[in-house]
């Protein structure tokens, strides 16, 4: 994949990158801002993600009923989306019809309206979407695991926020959030597609760089305080299945441990997008039927977060049994060198996973702003690279060094039952 | 604005310039069509061995039989499979529908050779290794555990059952617990013989490969698989229509939202009707943020995350179905306000701003759909399942175009009537 891109910053702070890619007549224009759930306090959870719904809900110039139909008529395909370190929206367009969401953009950076009754109502629609998700067991294994994990880190929360705080959260608290953190110098455009790149930039000179820069936001630092032992945590709930949920910590994205955590990853659940059927905890856990499924997770984020291993356990296993045959591939890979060919195997892995995603312009473009969120684009052009120059003693290293009984917690599903 | 400056010339839409198709002699169908802009391949297929072919006692049979394939084969176990598979960074998959089993992977281009070979060896050799089919059973019993606590999945599978009760459409493909149970490795063995063959097979390779050697590739492959006895399946018995409204709630303890799915039978894709059911249906529930339906139990109620509509077009009859997550003590008003929106909308039909809205949504958006090559392998196994015509999509703007307000309620009028309506519902 072609990896030329144009980077700069407009006089207001706000960074912007751009890629032209001319396979296909479609453009996607991604803005990122720096805000997210890590940013939000006690009795705020939630505002992050609640004010992005409300991002949708118009400006003076693209009123709510409008702006819902705007893109959809010209066939574009738009979205948003909170995570713990960003908050970001989309547009991907047929190309000529790009400028409509350069504007769209431009416009709700500042313009928002935020009406006391839209509010009121996207209130319900957020409860909505958190009871949906309390139907899955998952959702509360994991909330639970997450809220153990971090004590004083603002990961602890779901994205989505708690409960009490969607009933008090005020359209104030929500304007006034919209206002710290959606500032250009906050900011950063990232679009890829079928342009010219003189022609883009001009264009968005226009229309971004009379946004006046803003206060620098601020930031809740509150470093979590080294784990000392194993914590051990159980939910339960409707359903006859038992999930175990294990999370180690991890470090950020860009500390040099990440990626030969990476390896260990590939090698204990497999390579992400791919299937996992040769991965070791599939074949010790799945192949000898002390589960019916493993999967693991993890995430590129600003500040250390998790690493989680979920094991739907097996109809007739006893999950304590589970743990003991996660436990032993964890000591294999810290006790004994893995070889050269299964870093050469997660790198061909790796680098058939790049040639999808280079098939869809959206994808590349979301890639630009993404790592750019925790590092900057060089991360993601030096991937494959700096994976190929893991060692087997890395991985042993970093295996003994941050999968420890003591520093991880371990959440068990237990259903009672199936009522009806 | 910016102006348009793109490089490309004519945006290219597959058509019989660039879809290349050849029969082989055995009967398979070859689609391919070249695309170099990345080293990757998806490859995708269908082949006319699905649910219909199994029993009530049997349920699940077809899914269970697709899902062993790559268990184990005469030349290689599970685990060499999918070891030479994850060792490329490539990935194959079967899954199971009423009429067909279908297959789809992708690959780096140098290995698709590699990719084609294990598919081959799972249609043709597959061994249902005993320990393995076992494995699987116990996942599939966990599965159907955790299908029998989500709400969405209770309230569509009681929709199934009313809306074609007594169809083979009313059964769910992945079964029950009880007849999975009762699946054992002769079933199994059997349906494979009777069933599977390369007549009526369609396969799809799109990406950096030029066609005639993808057809090659394929033909080497495949091209030799011979089953003489290969059944075919009976013709789809008629669907019965419904006399008066049905309901039924699907009682779940524990749950803090409801699932709730309205609707009724929808046209067949290969109907006249469809383009302007989907046109309209695109008015309805789809269109900006899910359409009038969004509208009313999402922004202007605040009822609901999500609230839409959709159509289900397939082989035989279709479905036609509005489906919104709620509060439980919220259901009765938002099926109120959804019948509300069903009475309006095949009165009145869509405006002449919504129809062109939504005409200039569904052209606009061809590209975007397009753009990747699992998405091109889509819409060319879909010319060739529903007989579309290879220039399908070059004429799709205008046949877009050409759907009326009149077209719209018409069709709107035969497939909607508010009072023979199915209720299905999930959760406390």
């Amino acid at each position: 994949m072609a990896n030329k891109i144009t980077q700069l910053t407009l006089k207001n702070g706000m960074k912007v990158m751009l890629k032209e890619i001319h396979t296909a007549p479609i453009i996607s224009s991604w803005v990122w801002y720096r805000v997210g759930s890590k940013d939000e306090s006690t009795g705020k959870t939630g505002i992050s993600h609640w004010t992005e719904h409300m991002q949708f809900k118009g400006t003076k110039k693209f009123p709510a009923s409008m702006l819902d139909k705007a893109i959809s008529r010209e066939g574009g395909r738009w979205n948003a989306s909170t995570s713990h370190d960003s908050t970001r929206y989309y547009e991907t367009m047929p190309a000529d019809k790009i400028d409509l969401a350069l504007r769209l953009e431009a416009d709700r950076m500042r313009n928002s309206i935020y009406k006391e009754n839209e509010v009121a109502s996207e209130r319900t629609v957020i409860i909505s979407e958190r009871e949906g998700h309390e139907n899955e067991p998952m959702f509360r294994l994991t909330e639970a695991v997450q809220n153990t994990a971090f004590r004083v880190h603002p990961y602890r929360h779901e994205i989505i926020g708690d409960m009490a705080d969607l009933h008090t959260i005020t359209r104030d608290d929500l304007y006034g959030h919209y206002r710290t953190y959606y500032v250009p110098n906050n900011a950063i455009l990232a679009i890829a597609g079928d342009f010219e790149t003189k022609e883009m930039l001009k264009r968005i000179k226009e229309l971004f760089e009379p946004i006046p820069k803003g206060a620098t936001p601020p930031r809740l630092t509150r470093p979590e305080p080294e784990q000392k032992g194993e914590i051990r945590l159980s939910v339960e709930g409707p359903g006859e299945t038992t999930f175990i949920q294990v999370a180690y910590r991890f470090p950020d994205a860009t500390h040099p441990d990440f990626f030969p955590l990476q390896v260990v990853d590939s090698l204990l659940t497999g390579a992400s997008g791919l299937s996992y059927k040769t991965s070791r905890l599939y074949r010790a856990l799945v192949d000898h039927e002390y589960a019916v499924n493993v999967s693991g997770w993890s995430e590129s984020t600003i500040d250390p977060y998790l690493y989680r291993i979920t094991i739907t356990n097996h109809p007739k296993g006893n999950p304590e049994e589970a743990i003991k045959v996660l436990d032993g591939e964890i000591r294999k890979l810290q006790d004994e060198l893995i070889s050269r060919a299964e870093i050469t195997r997660a790198v061909k892995q790796a680098s058939a996973v790049f040639a999808y995603g280079s098939e869809n312009i959206t994808h590349q473009a979301f890639w630009m702003g993404y790592v750019e969120m925790f590092s900057s684009y060089d991360w993601f052009t030096t991937y494959l690279d700096k994976l190929a120059k893991v060692t087997p003693k890395d991985v042993q290293r970093v295996a003994q060094k941050y999968f420890q009984s003591k520093s991880r917690v371990i959440g068990i599903y237990i259903p009672n039952g199936a009522e009806a | 604005m910016v102006k348009r400056t793109s490089k490309l010339t004519q945006p290219s839409l597959p058509g019989p310039d660039d879809i290349y198709r050849e029969v082989l002699s055995n009967g398979i169908t070859v689609l391919a069509r070249s695309n170099f802009n990345s080293p990757s391949i998806s490859m995708g297929g269908y082949l006319p061995a699905g649910a219909i072919f199994e029993s009530d006692a049997k349920l699940g049979l077809a899914d269970f039989v697709s899902s062993s394939l790559m268990r184990g084969t005469q030349r290689r176990n599970f685990d060499e499979i999918y070891n030479e598979l994850e060792s490329v960074g490539a990935s194959m998959g079967f899954d199971s529908g009423v009429h067909n089993i279908s297959f789809g992977g992708r690959t780096l281009v140098e290995d698709l050779p590699l990719l084609l070979k294990l598919l081959s060896e799972s249609l043709q050799t597959p061994t249902f290794p005993k320990d393995e089919v076992e494995k699987l059973r116990a996942q599939w019993l966990t599965g159907l555990a955790i299908r029998a606590q989500d709400t969405s999945d209770m309230a569509s599978m009681a929709f199934d059952a009313m809306l074609f009760e007594g169809h083979p459409y009313s059964r769910p493909s992945d079964g029950y617990v009880e007849t999975i149970q009762s699946i054992t490795r002769d079933d199994m063995e059997k349906f494979h013989r009777l069933y599977f063959g390369p007549r009526g097979m369609v396969i799809a390779i799109v990406g950096a490969i030029e066609p005639k050697k993808a057809v090659e590739a394929v033909s080497r492959v495949l091209g030799g698989w011979q089953v003489p006895g290969q059944l075919k399946a009976s013709v789809l018995p008629p669907h019965k229509p419904l006399k008066k409204t049905v309901k039924r709630h699907h009682a779940l303890a524990g749950k803090s939202q409801s699932d709730l799915v309205i609707g009724m039978v929808g046209p067949s894709r290969k109907g006249p009707e469809y383009l302007s059911a989907s046109l309209g249906n695109s008015v309805l529930g789809q269109f900006g943020m899910m359409g009038r339906i969004g509208e009313v139990v999402r922004e202007k109620s605040g009822l609901a995350y999500y609230a839409s509509s959709s159509l289900g077009a397939g082989i035989g009859p279709g479905t036609w179905e509005v489906s919104a997550g709620v509060n439980p003590k919220n259901l009765k008003k938002a099926i109120g306000l959804i019948e509300k929106e069903l009475r309006r909308f095949i009165k009145s039909g869509v405006t002449k701003q919504e129809l062109a809205d939504s005409q200039a949504n569904y052209i606009g958006r061809l590209p975007l759909s397009l753009e990747s090559n699992s998405g091109v392998a889509n819409a060319i196994l879909n010319i060739e399942r529903y007989g579309l015509g290879l220039d399908y999509y070059q004429r799709y703007v205008g046949m877009v175009r050409e759907v009326t307000r009149a077209d719209v309620l018409e069709t709107a009028r035969k497939y909607i009537d508010p009072d023979r309506l199915v209720i299905a519902t999930a959760g406390p």
